[in-house]
């Protein structure tokens, strides 16, 4: 069902080493393995932000999404409460999980210990882009995009936010999918007016 | 001191910094190389795992890690110590 006054602005596929903006390839590095292919969406996409480096591949993954979605979407129109992310996965952070318990073994890594949880990646993201809106993680068995994009637009119909970063970001090992949206109540960009199907079809 | 700042690369993933970038006498928080409080964390690790040393005063820790030429005074100062 359409809800009037929103629209999906922007969309951000990335799924077996290639990124899709807006229903169009942007990037496809298929025969790198995971870090580096995430390394090159950095050079491509931004090259100028070193915490990158510190980051787990969950956080690094978010980030670029968000930087590949945002690309050519200015938000500095939006006081840094306007904007809010609402994200999901289903692995958590447990690739980052296991990589911190070997470490244990020895002398535990502070540096793999801040990532230790999975809404680390929406502060990675909040600090990149200034946003202090309402932010919420969830862990589900499969992307609901009826569930994460609604659980947005009541955000926006609510007044509590201007605009939303949201959607799906999954690593586990050499698995990926990020499927992340801009939902915001003026239309630019694509401009599609929201519903859930509209966010199915651009995921799918 | 060069091969403690290619410790430091490495232990904090420093990836687009190379030793010759940092200054002996350069900060290495807030102004300088910009490192933050759990780089701290990071830097104590590695002189556990690298030089075997273990900070016994904490409040000590904004002197020690100042600068590299201010590791590697403690560094050899401690070694020193446990010859």
């Amino acid at each position: 069902m359409i809800k009037t006054g929103i629209y999906i602005n922007a969309s951000c596929i990335i799924r077996h080493h290639s990124a899709v903006k807006n229903g169009q390839p942007v990037y496809e590095e298929r025969h790198a393995d995971l870090p580096d292919f995430l390394r090159a969406l950095y050079d491509r996409f931004n090259g100028q932000y070193p915490k990158f480096h510190k980051m787990d591949l969950l956080s690094k993954l978010g980030w670029a999404a968000t930087e590949i979605l945002l690309q050519d979407m200015p938000m500095d129109m939006y006081a840094p409460e306007d904007t809010g992310v609402i994200l999901a996965n289903a692995s958590s952070s447990l690739d980052t999980d296991e990589k911190y318990f070997e470490t244990v073994h020895d002398i535990a890594s502070p540096a793999l210990f801040v990532y230790t949880l999975p809404n680390i990646v929406i502060g990675e993201i909040s600090i990149r882009h200034k946003f202090k809106g309402e932010n919420a993680f969830f862990v589900q068995e499969r992307f609901d995009t009826a569930f994460i994009t609604g659980y947005a637009a009541q955000l926006l119909e609510s007044g509590a936010v201007k605009a939303v970063v949201c959607g799906w970001v999954e690593q586990y090992h050499a698995g990926h999918e990020a499927a992340f949206y801009l939902l915001e109540t003026t239309p630019r960009g694509m401009a599609l007016p929201f519903s859930a199907e509209t966010a199915e079809k651009l995921y799918r | 001191m060069q091969d403690l700042k290619e410790q430091i690369i490495q232990q904090l993933n420093l990836q687009e910094v190379k030793p010759e970038d940092i200054g002996d006498d350069q900060p290495l928080f807030k102004e300088g190389l910009g490192l933050d409080s759990i780089d701290a964390l990071e830097l104590i690790v590695l002189l556990q795992q690298h030089h075997n040393i273990r900070i016994a005063k904490p409040e000590d820790g904004p002197n020690i890690f100042y600068s590299v030429r201010t590791m590697a005074e403690y560094i050899t100062a401690e070694k020193a110590k446990q010859a």
